[in-house]
This record gives C-alpha cells, structure tokens and sequence, in this order.
C-alpha cells in the first residue's frame, strides 16, 4: 500500500502520527521509513519533520535504518541471559556472518537485540517477523535460519 | 492556601504551586538545571528533587504540587547525595574542559557542581565526542557539552513554534538534534538563538567572531567601524555585572574606541533612514493599491523563518534592507567616498542582540560592491561583553561618549526599535505626520508596546481609519502569517519580531534573560526614547542632509540600489 493511501485513511491529527508509521513501516520490505516519507508525513499532519523523526526515534518498532528482510531479535534481558542467550547470539552472529546491529549482504537478515519477549519460562527466546521461537538451542537456531534461507530462494 | 512543611518551617502558600515555587517564595533555595523561568517544567534533570514524608522516592519539586499537610525536606543527607550522585553522572557525559567552553563561569552546571561542593567525579566519562555542528554563520551546536535539558527544544518548539530540534532516542541513547542528525543549515533553523540564550551549559552558542574583530582592528590599513544596535544601550551593562536595564550608550562608545574602533556609530541612524524608506513604501502601497498587508522586514530571524516556511507571502514583506545592513551598504558607499577611503578597506562591525544578525551580514544580497560584504562582521552583546573583559575595560566606571559624525544623530523614533512594537511606533509617529500633514498630539502608541504576543492599534490616516499589528516572537508570526496567506488578515501594516519582546530579547543578548529583565529593557528603552530631543525619525537632521547630499528622495534610485532588496523562497541551505 502507498503512503499516500496510507495517509488518507486518517485525519490530519498528530495524534495519528505513531498508527500512520506502524501501518506504513509494516508495509515495507526493509522494516524502515525513509527521510522523504517523514517529509510527507510531517507535511500531511501538519508537524515539523523533527517531531517525526523523534516518535520514531523512540520506538524500538520503528526504524529509519534499513533492515533485512527478516529482521532477527535475540532477547538480552537477564532470564535469557543466565539461559545461554550469548550462545545463541554467538551463533546467530557466525552463521549469517555479521554483529548484532548489522544486515547481511544480500539483505536478507538484520540481527538485533530487544528486550523482553515474555518467555522467561521458555528462555532463551528470540523473534523473527513477529513469531516467537523459545527453548532455544545453537542447533535449534541453525534449523530454523535454515528453513528461513530455504523460504526466500 | 495550602499549608505545608518545608525544611521544619510551616508554610501557607497558593494551591496549584509546584513544591519549588513555594519553596523560592519563601527563600528557600532548591538547585535547578533543567528549570528555566519562562520555559514549561522539563523535570528531566533530577537535580531539585526533595524527600516527602510518606513517600518512597525522591521527588522532582519542580514538578510535584503541594498539598496540604505536606512535609518536605530539601537538604536531608539522602537529598544531598542523591543531588551530588545526579550531578556527576551529568558531567560524566559531558565534556567538561571548562576553560575551553565559552561558557565558562557563566555555565550553569558549572556553578552547580560548584555549589554542590564536587571537586571529584567518582564516575569516569562515558562521553564519546561527536562532531559539531558549525556549518553556519550564527550558530554552533557542541553535542558533548548537551546535557540533555530539553529548554532548548521547548523554546524552539514551543515560544518560537518552529522545532528544529527534538529529543531523538532514549535513555542512555538520548541526544538532542535536528531531524536525521542534519546540521542546523539543513534543516528550517532561523538562527534567532533563543536555543543559545537558554542552554544552560555550552552545547549551542553563537559563532564567536571576536578573533576576527581583534584582527581588523590590528591591521593597520583598514579602518574599521562599528555600529551599535538601539537593544545594545540597555543590555551590555549587564555584561559588566550592572542591574538589567541600566542605559550605558555614552559608556558604549567609550568603550568601543578604547576597543580601537576608528569610527564609533549608531545604528538608530539608519533606524531612522529604514523609517522614512519604509514609512514611505508603506504610504506608497497604500496609495497605489500595492500588496497589503505590509510586514516588517527589519528582523532576520523573522526573514528566515517567511523565506522557509511562508513562501507565498514575501511580497508582503518590505523590501527595506534591515537598519543593520542599510548602515553597511552606506558605509562602503557613501561614507567611504566622503572620507575619501576605498571601501575594500574599511571594515564594518556591527554590535547586535542577535545572532541571526550573523547570517544576514553574509547574503549575497547584502553587497553594494560586488564580492565585497556591506557588513563584515557581527559580533553579539555577548561577544562585546568578553572583548571588554578581554582588554580588562572597568565599563561601569566609563566616562560618557556621543557617537561619531555622520552616523550618529539619531531620534526616539529609532531607539524604541528594540522593543517590540518599537518599528510599528516609530513608522506611525512618522507616516501620521507625512499623510495627515498635521503634529501627532501624542507621540506614544502604548497599544503595541509590552511583551503581548499580538499588539493592535487603529490609526486614522487621512481620514480612513487602518488597523496595525504587532507580532511578538515567531509563533505569533505565524498566526499573522497564516492569516495574510489565506487573505484574511485586516490590517494594513504588520510588524514582527522574532524574539520575544523583540531584540531586547534577542537571541545574542547577555545571559539569564527572563521576563523581568526583558521589562527592565523595554522601560529603560522608552526612557531613552522620552529623553531625545527629536523622536520622530523625519525629523532628523542628519537623515535630510543624507538625501540631500546622496540618496535625492525615499524610494528613489540610490535608494532602490542600495537601501532595498529582495527575499527567495528556500528551504535549508540557500543557494546564494
């Protein structure tokens, strides 16, 4: 869906800012919104493209920095933690080849941090594309990018 | 009345105050940083909290209202620490080369580590140094002084209504910066510098030109001038520890020629010659069915803020060049063939309230001789101040100086530019004169004095009556702004400045401007006014002789060529 269909389903209120970027981000391939979309956001409520670029600042869920196309999020609070989440993370970071915070070349896989997904029980855990994966293991792991690779070819 | 316990001491203060208010009125003293006078309540510095009883955390007292029954403390032992503990995580994240900061000994974290008695950090810096942001002529942004504040981001947002900066990430994460991380040139900023006049620390401040100042005025072959902005005479004494308010041009004066200044002139001169030319550009519109209403273009914080964001209606705005400009383009034309001089060599300082005056003396526009600037540096009320400290100058104990001829008789008229709705005054005092043929029974237009956000007054010329207005600070410029797109607006001269209470608040001017101090300087601004011998601009006797000897008449060729000019369209960077 365009932004600007987008937009039109929504008045011209600020308060409508954070629904207009979730709806759009999602939308999109890299999981980012550009500087020009901010520019015609910010010019379609009426607000400075600072007050934009702010909101989706503070958001972990909003980007302005291209992803990959299956964005990776390894949960580094404390029970994931003490749960081997370094191994997992270490392994995530081997075979895709980058750190956390980076995209790989072909821009199929970002890998970030979040916080926490709510499987304490089941930790360590970790998110790709919405889906919760817990009980993890560096085998588990290996699988599921795997069948993730196999998806996109 | 709410009664409470402040520190054992029973206290009745107004329902609705902040535990701080109650605590200031009763001269009990609670550090701030964060807390600025005229700004809304940031409480994101944490340095005033206060220890309630009954309560587990410690308070922010700026932000917390009293209740009745209350009982606070503001220097328990865990209040001490807490403070002193907030105090030095801030300066472990912050560049703390004080000596190298321009504004050390007026720095507010500075004097607060200071009070807290902090001669140590337990914490080690954290700080990781990013670039400026210095790619433009009024200001420059030093994030690893940033302590994260927010007063300029409320001033900027919510006084000026523009909103260059914002808060960008959270926690540790946080920064304060234009949209993308972009330079302050990239972005709509119009340079007016109420972000500098409230950072607390020195992460924005004005571009300092004094080195090139000192320069000029060590090189032999120039012969270097200064004018002085009418808002200058009732700021600068502040610079010398003098009460807001003090009027001090004849010290001004003094000061400038022990500075080394060939040449010591007044501004209000061309205040006076900006009357007469747009007095009669005004006149002229009115009478030839021109575009109505005028607006004011003396303020370049204001031109800024039109040329980006309000486009459409440039042709409203006069084309008078500012009076700072005006001076520049006569002093590097008429002035220099009467002193027989070639204008490459004399070298023209302007001494203003504001730093946006810095981005204007740098337009294309600005030059009667190709590649040469009509004025060639702009130094603030705050950069004088420390060029006088520099030379170990005693202000306050200065005799008085008149200004220099040619520039230097000046009327009421062109002093009360400094204060908001000084133009829109002086214009009416001289067009009532010129259109009605007949004196002004009363000089003072009181409607558009004071600090209101829009001023109105009604003013019959040749027998039809005409609404005028005043804009005080950006966001009320906005409304008038709006107003004259849609073709709503009903008046028929609009004047704006973009500071609030115009430049005697101006964004260069002496720090720890508040709204008292803001009225101290409009009172002793009129005080000047009242105390002219002449306070109608086309009164002056200098100003007749000026087109007599070399412009001829208002609007004419020479003053076309050298007194007017033009406003584009740009968003950021401009391309001239």
């Amino acid at each position: 869906m365009s932004l600007e269909s987008i937009l039109s389903k929504f008045t011209k209120a600020e308060t409508n800012l954070l629904e207009i970027l979730l709806q759009y981000q999602e939308t999109k391939t890299d999981h980012a919104i550009t500087e020009a979309e901010v520019g015609q956001i910010a010019a379609y409520l009426g607000v400075t493209e600072t007050k934009v670029a702010s909101v989706i600042s503070f958001y972990t869920l909003l980007s302005m920095k291209p992803k990959g196309r299956y964005v990776i999020q390894v949960c580094k609070n404390i029970p994931c933690f003490v749960n081997e989440q370094t191994a997992i993370t270490r392994t995530l970071e081997k075979i895709l080849g980058i750190h956390a915070g980076e995209t790989t070349a072909n821009n199929l896989f970002t890998l970030e941090y979040t916080s926490c997904l709510g499987c304490c029980d089941n930790a360590p855990a970790m998110r790709i594309d919405g889906k919760i994966y817990a009980n993890l293991t560096p085998d588990k792991v290996k699988a599921i990018i795997s069948e993730y690779r196999g998806r996109s070819s | 009345m709410v009664n409470l316990r402040i520190n054992n001491r029973e206290l009745a203060v107004a329902e609705g105050s902040t535990i701080l208010e109650a605590a200031r009125t009763n001269n009990i003293k609670i550090p701030t940083l964060c807390h600025y006078p005229d700004l809304g309540i940031q409480s994101d510095c944490r340095i005033c909290v206060v220890e309630i009883e009954g309560q587990k955390g410690l308070a922010t007292s700026c932000s917390t209202i009293v209740r009745d029954g209350m009982v606070v403390k503001t220097n328990s032992p865990r209040v001490l620490n807490a403070r002193k503990t907030i105090t030095e995580l801030i300066l472990a994240n912050h560049d703390a080369n004080c000596t190298a900061c321009p504004k050390n000994l007026s720095c507010e974290l500075q004097s607060l580590a200071n009070k807290l008695g902090i001669d140590e950090n337990r914490f080690q810096s954290v700080l990781t140094l990013s670039p400026l942001d210095e790619g433009n002529p009024a200001l420059i942004r030093n994030p690893n002084r940033c302590i994260k504040c927010g007063r300029c981001v409320d001033v900027c947002k919510n006084i000026q209504g523009v909103g260059v900066l914002e808060l960008m990430g959270r926690s540790h994460h946080l920064k304060i910066v234009p949209a993308f991380d972009h330079c302050l040139s990239d972005l709509f900023c119009t340079y007016c510098g109420q972000c500098a006049a409230v950072c607390p620390v020195g992460a924005i401040t004005e571009k300092d030109d004094t080195d090139i100042v000192w320069r000029a005025l060590n090189h032999h072959d120039k012969h270097v001038i200064v004018q002085v902005a009418p808002a200058i005479r009732v700021s600068l004494a502040e610079e010398a520890n003098m009460n807001p308010g003090t009027v001090c041009t004849g010290k001004i004066v003094t000061a400038l020629k022990l500075l080394g200044f060939d040449q010591v002139f007044d501004t209000d001169f061309t205040a006076d010659l900006t009357i007469i030319e747009e007095g009669n550009e005004l006149i002229h519109r009115l009478t030839s069915g021109g575009v109505l209403p005028m607006m004011t273009s003396c303020c370049p914080g204001w031109i800024n803020f039109a040329e980006q964001h309000y486009p459409e209606i440039l042709p409203h705005i006069s084309s008078c060049k500012s009076p700072q400009q005006m001076f520049g383009a006569l002093a590097k034309t008429y002035y220099a063939e009467k002193m027989g001089l070639e204008p490459a060599n004399v070298f023209v300082v302007s001494i203003m309230p504001c730093t946006a005056k810095k981005y204007e003396a740098g337009r294309k526009e600005m030059r009667a001789n190709e590649d040469l600037p009509d004025v060639d540096v702009v130094l603030t009320t705050r950069e004088l101040g420390k060029m006088l400290r520099q030379m170990g100058i005693d202000f306050a104990n200065l005799a008085e100086t008149p200004f220099d001829d040619p520039f230097g008789i000046t009327t009421g008229a062109a002093a009360i530019f400094g204060a908001s709705g000084g133009v829109m005054e002086a214009a009416l005092r001289t067009v009532y004169e010129v259109v009605n043929g007949e004196p002004l029974t009363n000089l003072d237009f009181t409607d558009v004095r004071g600090l209101d956000g829009v001023k109105e007054t009604v003013v019959k010329l040749a027998e039809k009556p005409y609404r005028f207005a005043v804009a005080n600070n950006l966001k009320n410029a906005r409304l008038m702004a709006e107003a004259v797109k849609a073709g709503t607006s009903p008046y028929a001269f609009i004047e704006v400045m973009c500071c609030p209470g115009g430049c005697i608040g101006g964004g260069g001017q002496p720090y720890g401007t508040i709204t008292k101090t803001r009225l101290d300087r409009i009172k002793a601004t009129y005080q000047v006014d009242a105390a002219m011998p002449i306070r109608k601009s086309h009164e002056n006797p200098a100003i007749a002789k000026l087109y007599q000897e070399y412009l001829d008449r208002p609007l004419g060729e020479q003053s076309h060529n050298l007194l007017h000019t033009h406003y584009h369209a740009r968003r950021g960077k401009p391309n001239n």
